[in-house]
């Protein structure tokens, strides 16, 4: 048999209901408990019976698309407002040292319905502007639960809180790294595709290397790269005072950019060999100069292929940038291996879900960016 | 003028054209007929360089092309292709102005044009104008690439198989049209192809090309008449070489005084027209709207001779 899609959301939501909803530690290291929605909140069985209740009907009765919309996007509002009521009930009682994380069942819960979410704007196919406005409102939302303070007790927020300054320097050192990455591999990585595009001899050998390149591990890439920056630095005080040096921001900055030059380069190359024939010979018959067939022909026609490009770099750059952590190189890596090291996983989540919540909002821009490109084209 | 002389070009040693020389007057349609592999596409492209020549020189007007920057000489000819090659991300407007915008020219210059070509080809600019390429008939696409061609009215037009990618009843209708646009503007053209009929059509001469070289260059009244190699006997004569020769004779040229039975011709109509007239409707002899008559006894005779 096969399963709806609806019917799947709700076994998703529904085990989230059955599981913790939050983890309860003594103190911020110790082995936790989990605590289910029914017994951690007043009203608790309440909304369990409630949400069952709406998570049943949703099965036998195909709701309008919009109103799934309407029920997942309040699903995932109302799992973060149960969870932090949850755990300001709960801190109460515990008193300052016990940290309370979100569990399983929260997970599960906010999976689910971002699944609905998900499922019913793909079925409505809203148009541009209403998905956009989707997103705003999503965002919206979420900063505006962050603000209210409803969330404060989460051991997360808690991490946050005592790392506020450092939360934030991170945070652009992260978008710096990530961006920075990619601007460098758009500089190098276009005119290296339209290069090899113009010089087919030199196809083979280049994209061999960048997909040797890409191959290596980032622990061995640094590790290569650790005595000839740290050299370079050393002979050349000029570079050590640009920022060379073999540990730190800059060998991470490199590594995403040598991982990032092979799609920049493939996606030029194939975006730039979609143009017909015919047309780059007429575009050169009519007499354009080789400049003129690159910016008015070629690039215009390419230019669906290249922000694809730059989605899949931006995406790929914005996770992989938490590497820079293990070298000092700052970023929301620098929680995560902070966290590893003290076996404090609240301070993982807090460089973990940024990245996360980074990449996706990336994503989904750039898709909506390259829907607005390549309207009105065959 | 255009005079090409002496043109070679070699392709991994080998000739591809050899030792081409032609003179195609201002204002004619010079047809370069031949079997594929023969040299005509390298022979055209070799005119606005986007194959250099390996020795030989073309002249423009007077002008040798090599001494023209390349893009400036392909600005003052227009080209036409086989696969149109419209850009696809322009409007029809903008493809039509690709080289008066190159050239500069102010706006309402480029758009007085754009709609007065759009007008020659029979689209109305109103409804054409923003179009987008996707969005017209194969007819109307290729329509478009050549007033993209004509549209800094240039010396010369190269169209190499403009109508390959069209369909036979399309073509025809296509085919007349080029004829009428050329009538009207002058232009001097050069256009390869591999069918005799449409060399026919439209040339004012042909030149048969076989193995990289030319080997008849004449009108085409000539050609048909007086081939001179079994290479262009083949190419023009065959079952329907007769045909050929009667579609270039107008029926006053063998009209007779004296009256006919049926519905008159005009005087303009070709033989092969009135030859199909006569055996589809049983007569003897049609008369012309003018006066007088065309009896099919005269015109077996022509034929007889060889259309002379």
């Amino acid at each position: 048999m096969m399963l709806r899609p609806a019917t799947v959301f709700a076994i998703l939501v529904g085990l989230g209901l059955w599981l913790p909803l939050v983890q309860f530690k003594p103190n911020r290291i110790a082995a936790g408990e989990g605590i289910r929605l029914d017994q951690a909140l007043a009203g608790g069985p309440v909304i369990a019976l409630a949400v069952l209740g709406l998570l049943v009907l949703s099965c036998i009765w195909r709701m309008p698309d919009r109103m799934r919309i309407v029920l997942a996007l309040a699903g995932m509002a109302g799992s973060l407002v149960v969870l932090g009521h949850a755990a300001r009930s709960l801190s109460v009682e515990a008193g300052n040292l016990a940290r309370l994380a979100p569990a399983s069942g929260f997970w599960l819960m906010l999976l689910g319905f971002s699944l609905m979410l998900a499922d019913g704007v793909a079925r409505l196919g809203p148009s541009l502007p209403a998905r956009w406005l989707i997103l705003g409102l999503v965002l919206v939302a979420g900063f505006g639960i962050l603000a209210s303070g409803m969330l404060d007790q989460i051991s997360v927020m808690r991490e946050y809180a005592t790392r506020r300054a450092a939360f934030l320097h991170e945070a652009k050192r992260h978008l710096q790294l990530a961006f920075g990455s990619l601007g460098l591999a758009l500089l190098v990585g276009l005119p290296l595709g339209t290069g090899i595009y113009m010089m087919r001899r030199l196809r083979g050998p280049v994209l061999a290397a960048l997909n040797i390149l890409q191959t290596i591990p980032s622990l061995a890439l640094f590790g290569i790269m650790l005595p000839l920056l740290a050299w370079l630095a050393a002979t050349l005080p000029a570079a050590g005072r640009w920022g060379v040096s073999g540990i730190g921001a800059f060998p991470a900055l490199i590594a995403l950019f040598l991982y990032a030059l092979l799609p920049v380069v493939s996606n030029t190359l194939s975006g730039l060999e979609t143009v017909p024939r015919a047309t780059r010979e007429a575009a050169v018959g009519l007499g354009m100069t080789r400049w003129q067939v690159l910016g008015q022909v070629l690039i215009p026609l390419a230019l669906p292929s290249l922000i694809a490009a730059l989605r899949i770099v931006l995406v790929q750059n914005i996770g992989l940038a938490v590497i820079a952590g293990l070298i000092g190189g700052g970023g929301f890596g620098t929680f995560v291996f902070q966290g590893l090291n003290q076996m404090a996983m609240d301070l993982v989540l807090l460089g973990t879900l940024p990245t996360i919540a980074l990449a996706l909002l990336a994503g989904i821009v750039l898709d909506l960016l390259i829907e607005h490109v390549a309207r009105g084209r065959p | 003028m255009i005079e090409l002389q002496d043109l070679t070009r070699m392709f991994d040693g080998q000739p591809v054209v050899r030792d081409v020389s032609l003179t195609v007057e201002a204002g004619e349609i010079v047809t370069l007929v031949g079997t594929s592999g023969s040299g005509k596409t390298t022979l055209i492209r070799m005119i606005n360089r986007l194959v250099e020549p390996s020795s030989g020189r073309v002249l423009i007007e007077g002008l040798d092309a090599a001494s023209l920057p390349v893009h400036q000489l392909r600005r003052r000819i227009g080209y036409a292709i086989q696969g149109i090659g419209l850009f696809p991300h322009r409007s029809v407007a903008q493809n039509i102005a690709t080289v008066p915008r190159l050239l500069g020219w102010p706006r309402a210059r480029i758009e007085d044009r754009t709609d007065e070509l759009l007008e020659l080809f029979q689209l109305d600019p109103a409804r054409f104008r923003d179009r987008m390429p996707h969005q017209l008939s194969g007819g109307q696409a290729q329509r478009v690439g050549t007033a993209r061609a004509l549209a800094a009215r240039p010396d010369l037009l190269l169209l190499d198989e403009p109508f390959g990618a069209l369909d036979p009843i399309i073509r025809a209708q296509a085919q007349t049209d080029l004829r009428a646009v050329q009538r009207r503007l002058g232009t001097t053209m050069i256009l390869v192809t591999h069918d005799i009929d449409e060399a026919v059509l439209l040339g004012d001469r042909i030149a048969v090309m076989d193995a990289g070289r030319i080997v008849q260059y004449d009108r085409v009244a000539r050609i048909l008449a007086h081939p001179e190699t079994d290479f262009v006997r083949a190419m023009t004569g065959g079952p329907e070489g007769v045909f050929r020769l009667l579609s270039l004779v107008a029926a006053a040229e063998i009209a007779e005084p004296g009256e006919a039975p049926g519905p008159p011709v005009d005087a303009a109509t070709n033989l092969r027209e009135v030859l199909s007239l006569c055996l589809s409707s049983g007569r003897e002899a049609l008369p012309l709207r003018s006066g007088g008559r065309v009896t099919l006894a005269a015109i077996r005779a022509l034929a007889g001779r060889g259309g002379q």
